[in-house]
């Protein structure tokens, strides 16, 4: 069950939880009666040749909110995310159970083709993966595929503009986008990401391999992106998912019986109720890092 | 004061080895001589292969060797002219390399985007078997099983022709540049592949726009390794191709190659030292001569196309 707080509660400090940080975030969360929901996740449950990576996760996210998912490696939070633009789907051995409505349609329905979801949920992923080609051609690469190719040039720019990239590259669109920093180069996934106009966007631990002044930069990317886009990012990183998210799920690992492990969600609610008022034993103990 | 300082010393950490590592320079003397051998080797060809040239060029004149349009060595009057020995080369080499180049590429794409890992634990040793005939099979193949369904088809090719000869040539090299494409194409990072899929890309966009250009060294690389055997290659031609000096370049017609010259010419009762063994010695340095120059542009080629994925 998904629960979500009607009002504000007051917050208490936890150790190890930055409140200034999740203060700064800003705005307080709309009632649930005004947010649209995008996705809305029904008992879903990953397995890989049979083994159960995920299980009976049940929550919805809503339009332009960030959305984090956290816990401990193992817990399938990256397996989570995957399952939203059938990105498991490349994966051998791998079945989902259960449903994610994507707008009230069922995204694992039988007529629905992994490139159309693609087109509307992108992604940005753990490592930076620019092509081995220019900065422009990686930006240009979605339009160029799905066939958007009327003013390229105006559309790859605005996505650098919006991915904060375009003062940094403009005059070296035709360079190498592997002679990039790191930062540089996950910026330039983001505006590739953003080229296509998709509606949802998602991140799997987007700034693990940055270092912090660029993971800062990642992150003020995602508060000015979520007013036009609705952002679903997985970190191992508590503070990053304080600083950025409105809603925030907690997963952990159960152990099966032959040693198995298996990711479940423990607890779905605000960012803040989660940092300060987790109602679930195991969520406190992680975000006061107990555990994990 | 001196006990002190011996103190001292004994104390000191003892960084040095306490004995020489002779097994570690046996070692390393045994891996020289191995790859001493095969640099040996490579002179020793080059010299016994270049001395006699040499000698067979201070009788025949070396313009009208490469310019000459009649080659007819063992006839009297003789002629030395190489070319009509170069495009029979040519010719299958060219018939081989457009069967193996789309097909072998082809075969590697779909083994590395398509096909299920099932699939592909099957497919690929089959492949390598085929790799694995002897080229003598693959001669009477072409003689007796290709060439006359050429015929059936209606084409006016004889018993003996380039495209029959090139056609076999070009089945037995699929493997090769499947097999060395494929693993260039396996090795194109995951990410790049969901970097792309990730953006709405099709199978076919992401095999063809990134996997392609990614591995496209392998690709050249397995390309130029297929050109290589065709243009060395014996057997088939001396079989199928009808050792008949040609320049017409008629897919259709009996043509000589350099190798089948050199196979045919060697295995004679060519009396030793005489300008006709020369020739030998002549045709076989044109054909090293070629080759080098044809890896050497590849190298050049493969380093301006690269698309390096690190």
């Amino acid at each position: 069950m998904v629960t979500v707080p009607e009002s504000q509660t007051v917050p208490v400090t936890l150790p190890g939880v930055n409140v200034d940080a999740v203060a700064e975030r800003g705005r307080p969360l709309p009632a649930r009666e005004l947010r649209e929901v995008v996705f809305d996740v029904q008992g879903l449950g990953v397995s890989y040749s049979g083994n159960m990576a995920l299980q009976d996760v049940s929550l919805e996210v809503y339009r332009n909110f960030v959305t984090a998912f956290i816990g401990p490696s193992g817990c399938g939070k990256s397996t989570f995310i995957r399952c939203f633009n059938h990105m498991n789907a490349l994966i051998p051995g791998a079945r989902i159970h259960g449903r994610i409505l994507y707008h009230e349609q069922d995204l694992y329905g039988t007529d629905v083709d992994p490139v159309e979801v693609r087109k509307r949920i992108g992604m940005v992923f753990q490592k930076p993966n620019p092509f081995p080609k220019s900065i422009y051609d990686n930006v240009a690469f979605g339009p160029r595929v799905l066939g958007m190719t009327d003013g390229l040039d105006e559309r790859v720019e605005r996505a650098l503009h919006q991915a904060a990239l375009w003062d940094e590259v403009k005059d070296r669109l035709k360079a190498s986008a592997l002679g990039l920093s790191g930062g540089q180069q996950q910026r330039l996934c983001i505006a590739r990401c953003l080229a296509v106009e998709p509606e949802v966007i998602l991140m799997d631990e987007p700034a693990s391999a940055l270092d912090p002044i660029a993971t800062t930069r990642i992150e003020d990317l995602m508060h000015e992106l979520k007013r036009d886009y609705t952002i679903i990012v997985v970190t191992h990183n508590m503070q990053q998912a304080a600083r950025v998210a409105d809603m925030t799920a907690f997963f952990s690992v159960t152990r099966g019986g032959e040693g198995q492990r298996t990711g479940i969600l423990i607890e779905y609610d605000a960012t803040d109720k989660i940092f300060t008022q987790p109602s679930d034993k195991r969520t406190e103990d992680y975000v006061t890092g107990r555990f994990g | 004061m001196a006990t002190g300082e011996a103190t001292a010393a004994d104390q000191r950490i003892a960084l040095r080895a306490p004995r020489r590592r002779w097994g570690e320079d046996v070692i390393k003397g045994a891996l020289a001589l191995c790859a001493l051998l095969s640099v040996a080797t490579t002179i020793g060809i080059v010299a016994a292969l270049f001395l006699p040239a040499f000698e067979f060029f201070e009788e025949i004149s070396i313009v009208d060797f490469i310019t000459g349009t009649n080659w007819a060595p063992l006839f009297a009057p003789s002629s030395f002219g190489v070319l009509p020995l170069v495009a029979g080369t040519l010719l299958v080499t060219a018939i081989a390399c457009a069967v193996c180049m789309p097909f072998g590429l082809g075969a590697a794409i779909y083994l590395s985007e398509y096909a299920r890992a099932r699939t592909r634990k099957s497919v690929k040793p089959a492949l390598e078997v085929l790799a694995g005939i002897p080229t003598v099979v693959y001669g009477y193949f072409a003689l007796t099983f290709v060439g006359p369904r050429l015929q059936d088809l209606g084409l006016p090719v004889g018993v003996f022709s380039a495209l029959s000869a090139g056609l076999v040539m070009g089945v037995m090299l699929i493997p090769t540049v499947a097999s060395v494409s494929e693993d260039a194409m396996s090795a194109v990072p995951r990410d790049l592949r969901d970097g792309a899929y990730a953006l709405g890309s099709t199978r076919l966009q992401v095999a063809t726009r990134i996997v392609v250009p990614a591995a496209v060294s392998g690709i050249i690389a397995s390309y130029v390794l297929a050109i290589s055997r065709a243009v060395g290659e014996t057997m088939i031609v001396l079989i199928a191709a009808g050792g008949q000096p040609n320049l017409a370049w008629n897919p259709l017609e009996a043509v000589q190659t350099m190798t089948a010259f050199v196979a045919a010419t060697g295995q004679g009762d060519t009396p030793t030292g005489s300008i006709e063994y020369k020739t030998i010695f002549a045709v076989g340095a044109t054909l090293f001569v070629m080759t080098f120059v044809m890896n050497l542009l590849s190298i050049r080629l493969v380093r301006r196309f690269r698309e390096v994925y690190e």
